[in-house]
């Protein structure tokens, strides 16, 4: 009777893990099979994308010649790389604030950190827009600068924080015993030791930079066109093999950045919650 | 470890460092958000300006049935979407949660990729498969269709005519609200795997064990054991995609064809075309307080149960 039951149990185990397994693949299939029909069109040489017609480059060449396009790369780079900048260092020295002291209003103040996370980005969109417009600011890259960093400052000091939740203050205790004064504490103690967050936070407000279309085209104005303002002018316009080239490139450039990534992950344990 | 500052020069290092943020974060979020409140109040002037007034006819414009309309078909869009997302997320982190170690981060990784790829270029790809000359009726009108031909002259039977005649034509899948809700899963369906993944994990699979010792089969010990104690990650996830499916532009915009489908291209057009910014105000602090209560409502069942 008791192997029998035994039996019966694993006969069990093994249906609802195939189901899962199943499914398992499923879902991947799901998730890279719109993106591998992308790629592969990329190099299709027909321009309309009914059939296949044999192997082109020609696509990459022309979407490299694009003056518009290479614009669009100038303009995102300059916000992605000043928004980070800003957002990294005021997010990490909020983040430290946060962790170590308590004070009046804190709460409040946690409330307002972590409220530009949660919003959606359309309203932040709309209430960013409708500020600029009465501060009589002119729309370009500045305010596009600035709405990101009001977004981004958030998503480092989340980051950073849960790196320092782990941090163990009986070393900082050391290097002052060792007659390090708090300058010293900090930039040969402290900061090394939570440098891999704040990269974490750095490359995630990055790439949160990069990828942000709603509020950069309620913020922008003429001449700063970004990448997602171009890509989207241009899949209004209709589907065309050099957006296909366009994306896969861009493929290739978030891939690289997850690597990344893993890579300070593993350098520092624990740098990043993608969520 | 939070302390309270003790010295004077304690003080001014706390206040050196939330300064920054402080700032920016009110002049630049707080301030803009009152705004909105206010000029939801206001009126369109003449040339398209804000007119300051204390008046709810706004919010009243909201009630009309048109706009009631899209609100009610937004929220069915974005709940539509967190179930899904939920009921197919769920067993796909459970699925890497159970791999062996050296498994998952290679999973979890794959899982990543296309999370961190632009949200634009992966509406576009749906919409190279799902608009009318696109890959999937690609598919349907040709290899299928010629596969049917093919079968009806060596095979007769009643049934190809029916067929042959369904795939003569291609589907309308462009523009509906099943598109939006594909492109929709897609985009998010990552955020509800993530924190359900990392609830599975965290889970002490004796206790599972001592409830099958106790005689629960596999359905009660998922019901009263596995999903209470993941519970952390679903609520996490459900209200990590519902936000986004909520506020959705781009994804109505692209995949739900040339009318205004959800609250997100109703508030676009307000300030883009209609240059109707009071209105446009309080359709978007509607959206922001629905979402706002929704998910503290969530939040508080989830830790309830």
């Amino acid at each position: 009777m008791k192997t029998i039951g035994v039996r019966r149990e694993r006969r069990k185990t093994s249906w609802v893990g195939r189901l899962l397994t199943v499914h398992g693949i499923a879902g991947y299939l799901f998730l890279y099979l719109p993106i591998v029909v992308l790629v592969v069109f990329s190099f299709n040489a027909s321009r309309y994308a009914s059939a296949w017609r044999g192997f082109t480059l020609d696509w990459y060449v022309s979407m490299l010649q694009d003056q518009a396009l290479a614009s669009a790369v100038k303009n995102t780079l300059i916000v992605a790389g000043s928004s980070t900048l800003i957002s990294t260092v005021f997010g990490t020295m909020v983040a430290l604030a946060m962790e170590r002291y308590r004070f009046r209003g804190k709460l409040a103040f946690d409330a307002l950190l972590y409220l530009p996370i949660i919003i959606p980005d359309i309203a932040m969109a709309v209430m960013l827009l409708l500020f600029f417009i009465l501060a009589r600011l002119r729309l370009g890259l500045v305010t596009i600068i600035i709405s990101h960093v009001a977004f981004n400052i958030s998503f480092v000091a989340v980051v950073v924080r849960a790196r320092l939740a782990y941090f163990d203050m009986s070393l900082e205790e050391a290097a002052q015993d060792l007659y390090a004064d708090e300058w010293q504490t900090f930039w040969r103690v402290t900061l090394p030791l939570i440098m891999p967050g704040i990269l974490g936070g750095a490359l995630m407000a990055f790439t949160l930079s990069i990828d942000d279309f709603v509020i950069t085209f309620f913020t922008s104005g003429p001449g700063s066109t970004t990448l997602p303002l171009r890509i989207y002018s241009l899949v209004k316009l209709g589907v065309t093999p050099e957006i296909n080239a366009l994306s896969s490139l861009m493929l290739l450039i978030s891939m690289a950045l997850v690597m990344l990534s893993l890579l300070l992950q593993k350098g520092g344990g624990g740098g990043i919650e993608i969520v | 470890m939070e302390i309270q500052p003790r010295s004077r020069r304690e003080t001014r290092r706390l206040i050196f460092l939330i300064a920054p943020s402080l700032f920016w974060l009110l002049v630049f979020f707080l301030f803009p958000l009152v705004l909105v409140l206010a000029i939801s109040f206001g009126q369109r002037g003449t040339y398209g300006g804000v007119e300051w007034s204390l008046s709810l006819q706004n919010y009243r414009r909201f009630f009309d049935p048109l706009y009631l309309r899209i609100f009610g078909r937004t929220l069915l869009i974005a709940l539509t979407t967190t179930v899904i997302c939920l009921v197919t997320g769920y067993p796909l982190a459970y699925f890497i949660a159970t791999r062996p170690p050296r498994w998952r981060n290679g999973l979890l990784l794959l899982l990543m990729i296309p999370f961190w790829t632009n949200f634009l270029i992966r509406t576009y790809a749906w919409l190279l498969l799902l608009r009318d000359q696109g890959l999937i009726n690609m598919l349907w009108t040709g290899g299928l269709h010629n596969a049917l031909l093919w079968l009806s002259n060596t095979v007769p039977l009643p049934v190809w005519g029916r067929l042959l005649e369904a795939t003569s034509t291609s589907l309308s899948l462009f523009g509906t609200n099943g598109a939006i809700i594909v492109g929709l899963v897609y985009g998010w369906l990552p955020d509800m795997v993530l924190p359900c993944y990392a609830a599975i994990e965290r889970l002490d699979h004796s206790l599972v064990e001592a409830a099958q010792d106790l005689y629960a089969n596999r359905v009660q010990s998922f019901l009263r054991v596995i999903l209470p104690l993941t519970m952390s990650g679903v609520v996490a996830g459900s209200v990590l995609v519902f936000i986004p499916s909520l506020g959705a532009y781009v994804t109505p915009d692209l995949l739900g064809g040339a009318k205004s489908v959800m609250m997100g291209n109703v508030i676009y057009s307000q300030f883009m075309s209609a240059r109707d910014y009071p209105f446009g105000a309080a359709i978007s602090f509607v959206l922001m307080t629905v979402m706002l209560v929704g998910t503290l409502i969530y939040f508080r069942l989830g830790t309830e149960s």
